[in-house]
């Protein structure tokens, strides 16, 4: 069996990590003196349902000057070619510094389930 | 080898040197301050060969000890006192991230009441940092401990950081004979450090220092407790071989002197074990059967030396040169556990005194275990604690 030796971005964006230990028999003789992991993402499962608002971008008002890019301590939001972002809902925890940053003021901040997500998504 | 005249801290630097220590970061305070202060001056010279970081503080020494013993580098350094307990934070993450770095602690007292003496307070408030801790009562024992320290820290079944004590101006500036180790002679005992877990490199990126949860935390703990215990009979092996190699020998976890067919005995950290050495003869000669245990090694605690120690003796005296408020001498509480569970009853009491740099001498130690004497041969256990020359 394997035992998770797990991380999360809890903290200050980092990359999600995760550390896979083979335990055969089971048991801690199989541990490693002490937790590390390596880079891979959603070891700690979809942060995204931490969310209460949700960062919603107004498409029509956005001039693609990727201020949200660049502030976003998550590192969630993804840019098309000409700049369009995309906000990715499994891990983007609802912080709202986008929508604080936007310099047209388009990104809104929704309350979770109070909107039509299949339109935005 | 050869034999050389000096400080315990200027020794402590050349121990820097024989051991072949690659980073170096600390922040002076006294006493420990002419030990960064001798391997800034060997870098200088370009006889200490490794980094030698400027810090800001203690806590920033601390952690670039860390970051370097991360990247796998050998790594050292020395303080005292509240620079030692500013590093406290950074004491925990060393050892539960299991980084062999080697410190120098130059007891001195914790202030206020300001004092630059020396107290074992400092080291003893970090007992549980997971930390191995020894204290030295020479400085040829100190510059040897320091190499032997690296060997213990960065042994696969130990993996933990270790604390070498020295008493703060008895040892620190008081110059004595030390025989001195070439890096070459060194290399036999002690070979390049290189981690058996986890490593910072670049080339294959590892994070540490994450969360982990309640599932797995426990585990952990006791794996670095685990690594503790293992240390006595690391040790062990250790100084067998250094003993091999350079006919350097400090008597193990426990030091006795005249122990043996003693009735009557005097254990204590540090320089006070030597002075002990003198009292004994004294009152040897007066016909007690008196002998001195030198702990050495106080973490992990060396139960099963405790325990052949005690057995026959008629009572024990516990000095310690430091304070649990509230509850008595750090030591003798240690020693008191270590005996509960067996059929070794003899009398234990628990000497406090030397605070502050005050002088133990043989007079005092006379004293002591003149007064453990009197009380166990009147059946008498009297205070459970005595603070020593309590004026």
């Amino acid at each position: 069996m394997s035992l998770r030796v797990r991380s999360c971005r809890a903290h200050s964006g980092c990359v999600l990590v995760v550390n896979e230990v083979n335990t055969e028999p089971e048991g801690r003789a199989n541990m490693p003196k002490t937790s590390y992991s390596k880079p891979s993402v959603g070891a700690t499962g979809k942060t995204g349902s931490w969310r209460t608002f949700d960062p919603v971008i107004n498409y029509k008002e956005c001039s693609k000057c990727r201020t949200c890019w660049l502030y976003c301590p998550e590192a969630v939001i993804t840019l098309e070619d000409d700049g369009t972002p995309h906000i990715d809902y499994d891990y983007c925890k609802g912080c709202g510094i986008c929508a604080q940053v936007c310099p047209r003021k388009c990104i809104d901040m929704v309350r979770k389930g109070t909107r039509d997500e299949e339109d935005e998504e | 080898m050869k034999t050389e005249l000096m400080s315990a801290n200027y020794a402590a630097a050349r121990a820097v040197v024989s051991a072949r220590v690659e980073v170096v970061a600390a922040y002076p305070i006294t006493p420990a301050t002419t030990v960064p202060e001798q391997i800034a001056l060997l870098s200088e010279k370009g006889i200490y060969k490794g980094e030698f970081i400027r810090v800001e503080s203690e806590h920033s020494a601390m952690f670039a000890c860390i970051g370097a013993s991360s990247t796998g580098a050998r790594a050292f350094t020395a303080t005292s006192s509240n620079g030692l307990l500013l590093m406290d934070e950074a004491l925990h993450w060393a050892s539960a991230a299991r980084l062999p770095i080697v410190l120098a602690n130059i007891n001195r007292s914790v202030s206020p009441s300001w004092n630059i003496h020396v107290s074992h307070d400092d080291s003893m408030s970090k007992r549980d940092t997971g930390w191995i801790q020894f204290y030295v009562s020479s400085v040829d024992e100190f510059y040897h401990t320091i190499i032997q320290a690296f060997k213990l820290a960065e042994d696969e079944r130990v993996l933990m950081p270790t604390m070498v004590n020295a008493d703060g101006f008895v040892l620190s500036h008081t110059v004595s004979r030390y025989d001195y180790l070439e890096p070459e002679e060194v290399d036999k005992f002690l070979q390049p450090y290189s981690p058996p877990h986890w490593v910072m490199d670049p080339e294959n990126p590892v994070a540490h220092g994450n969360i982990v949860f309640p599932e797995h935390y426990q585990e952990f703990r006791y794996s670095m407790h685990e690594g503790t215990k293992n240390a006595l009979d690391v040790y062990l092996e250790i100084e067998a071989e250094y003993k091999k190699l350079f006919g350097k020998y400090f008597g193990g976890p426990i030091e006795c002197y005249k122990c043996d067919d003693a009735d009557y005995i005097m254990t204590s950290q540090g320089t006070i074990g030597a002075e002990a050495r003198d009292a004994i003869d004294q009152l040897r000669k007066d016909g007690y059967k008196v002998g001195s245990a030198r702990i050495r090694m106080y973490r992990p605690f060396p139960i099963d030396h405790i325990r052949d120690l005690a057995k026959g003796k008629k009572a024990i005296a516990s000095f310690d040169r430091s304070v649990s408020y509230g509850f008595g001498g750090p030591v003798a509480n240690d020693i008191r556990a270590s005996l509960y569970a067996t059929d070794i009853r003899p009398l234990i009491k628990s000497y406090i005194g030397g605070l502050g740099g005050r002088d133990i001498t043989v007079p005092d130690i006379k004293e002591i275990l003149l007064d453990l004497i009197k009380h166990e041969e009147s059946g008498e256990a009297g205070p459970e604690e005595t603070w020593h020359d309590l004026r």
